[in-house]
């Protein structure tokens, strides 16, 4: 593993209307290493994801992929970086007009690499990654149960072997035993993929185990970057007091305007 | 004066408002339309909207149009029997079916049939992240989404209409026929008379420009929507009304196009 810098974020300011969700958000994701994003419901977490994607123009800073500026790229350089990369949205955002299997090697049809037949046999093998049976392919989206489609969600960005992959909350409404899975899926596709990932989650258990490195996000600011697993016992009382649950501490609750 | 000055500035922002939306929407249509001659073309989602829009609006258009040409039949004998004109009634029936009502009764049933779906569909895919899945998916939503709309229903829509000519024609024959005693051969003759090729052209130039303004206001009003089920119950109804209105407004700019030499 190198140290280079697979993310790099500086100054990041996003706000909708006079909400300011980021106020100058800095952080370095290095190659082939796994990050874990903390924070408070609500803090922008979500939208700075989609800021990296460019799925949300950010209002002031600097987003850098593989060392280059993502606002100075050509269409085709982003598209061609988004090719390589994999996203799972926190709702799911299954495409609820194609059967499962389709929505799993979607990425691989539209870049023609893969024909139908041989879609559908990919398909069954990713699903089974993620603990799905083979014939849950056939069922359409709202078929499945809210846990079942946040696993398809999870085949359907990883299938294309994506060397970058984002994954919002990709444990919450699974049971402990399948989230202690998906936890080991991720982990693989760091490891043996070589893949950087960058994930959002509120279970510290899974952070620790899913996490190389981790930072904490609080009112629009990395309050907090370090080894994942020294969460809980950081030093930082913020962080701490996110990690243990604590109703008292520096954080207190807010009411959102 | 100051009362003149807000009033003016209220106008002067309604016009500006509209300009912008106007231009959003006149890019919007070239992007999307942009894709049909660039590479990868989704000939499957194609093929889909092309079955929905020509094949399953078939029923609606079909009756709209029987019964149109009925009323229209009936209508014009109880006129035109006080100066003697009953003759009139099958030029009557056929050149205002082919060249208005055909068209226009067509594109207002697709626009409530096919406009609010695709408006519901797509705002659906807005608000749950599915138009942001699509980039991130290797795939432009433009293309993927709006492209083979666009072409489906503009294709759709005078098939559409060939059918609504011929059932509308038919309705007035039928009561032509049967209600009001005259005799069949005579009543198709007095039709095929006036009938010119114009006549059904311009129908048909119509039904395309109606078929693709369906399909824009649907999938523009679609993917600009935002807020959850109810945003998505806005950008429907915007989408019946705004193409609802476009079609009645471009039938009369079309109209004169046409006919006014
Ligand atoms: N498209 C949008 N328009 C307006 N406000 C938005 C939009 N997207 C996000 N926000 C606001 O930005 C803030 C941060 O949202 P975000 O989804 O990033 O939160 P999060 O950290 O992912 O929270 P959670 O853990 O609950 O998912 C929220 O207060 C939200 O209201
Ligand atoms: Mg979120």
């Amino acid at each position: 593993m190198s140290d280079a810098l697979k993310i790099r974020l500086r100054g990041l300011k996003k706000r909708f209307g006079d909400k300011v969700v980021l106020d100058g958000v800095d952080l370095d994701v290095r190659a082939g290493r796994s990050m874990v994003i903390l924070g408070g419901s609500g803090s922008g977490k979500s939208v700075t994801i989609k800021c990296i994607l460019g799925l949300i123009r950010p209002d002031e800073g600097l987003i850098e992929i593989d060392g280059r500026d993502v606002a100075k790229m050509s269409r085709e350089e982003r598209a061609a970086i988004l090719d390589r990369t994999g996203m799972l949205f926190q709702n799911g955002a299954l495409f609820d007009s194609l059967p499962v299997w389709e929505n799993v090697c979607f990425k691989l049809l539209a870049q023609r690499r893969i024909t139908r037949a041989a879609a559908r046999e990919k398909a069954a093998e990713v699903l089974e990654q993620v603990g799905l049976a083979a014939s849950v392919g056939d069922l359409s989206p709202a078929e499945l149960s809210g846990g079942m489609q946040k696993r398809v969600a999870l085949a359907r960005a990883i299938a294309a072997q994506p060397d970058i992959i984002f994954f919002d909350e990709p444990t919450t409404g699974l049971d402990p035993i399948m989230g202690a899975v998906i936890d080991g899926l991720i982990v693989d596709c760091v490891k043996k993929l070589g893949a950087t990932a960058f994930s959002i989650t509120h279970d510290m258990a899974s952070a620790r185990r899913i996490g190389d490195d981790a930072a904490m996000i609080h009112k629009g600011r990395i309050v907090w970057t370090g080894p994942a697993n020294a969460l809980g016992d950081t030093g930082n009382a913020m962080v701490d007091q996110f990690a243990r649950g604590e109703r008292e501490g520096p954080i207190q609750m807010e009411l959102r305007k | 004066m100051t009362r003149f000055l807000d009033l003016l500035a209220l106008i002067g922002r309604a016009l500006i408002s509209a300009c912008r939306t106007l231009g959003d929407v006149a890019l919007f249509a070239l992007a999307g339309a942009s894709h049909l001659v660039r590479p990868g073309f989704p000939f499957r989602q194609f093929g889909r909207h092309f079955v929905e829009i020509g094949y399953f609006s078939l029923p609606v258009v079909a009756l709209t149009a029987l019964f149109t040409g009925m009323v229209l039949a009936l209508q014009s004998f109880t006129g035109f029997s006080r100066f003697n004109a009953e003759s009139a009634i099958a030029s009557v029936v056929v050149l205002s079916v082919t060249r208005e009502l055909g068209p226009v009764l067509a594109g207002l049933m697709v626009a409530g049939r096919i406009g609010a779906a695709m408006a519901a569909e797509i705002g659906t895919m807005r608000v749950t992240d599915q138009i942001d899945a699509l980039t991130t998916l290797s795939t432009d939503p433009m293309k993927y989404l709006v492209a083979p709309r666009l072409l489906a229903a503009t294709l759709a829509m005078p098939l559409l209409v060939v059918v609504a000519d011929i059932l509308g024609v038919f309705g007035g024959f039928l009561i032509g026929t049967v209600k009001l005693g005259f005799v069949p051969q005579i009543y198709l003759a007095r039709t095929f008379d006036v009938l010119q090729t114009m006549d059904v052209v311009s129908g048909l130039v119509k039904a395309a420009v109606f078929g693709f303004l369906i399909a824009l206001m649907g999938t523009w009003c679609g993917y600009n929507s935002k807020g959850g089920a109810q945003g998505v119950g806005q950008a429907t109804t915007r989408a019946v009304v705004a193409s609802s209105i476009l079609i009645l407004a471009l039938d009369y700019v079309i109209t004169e196009a046409f006919f006014s030499r």
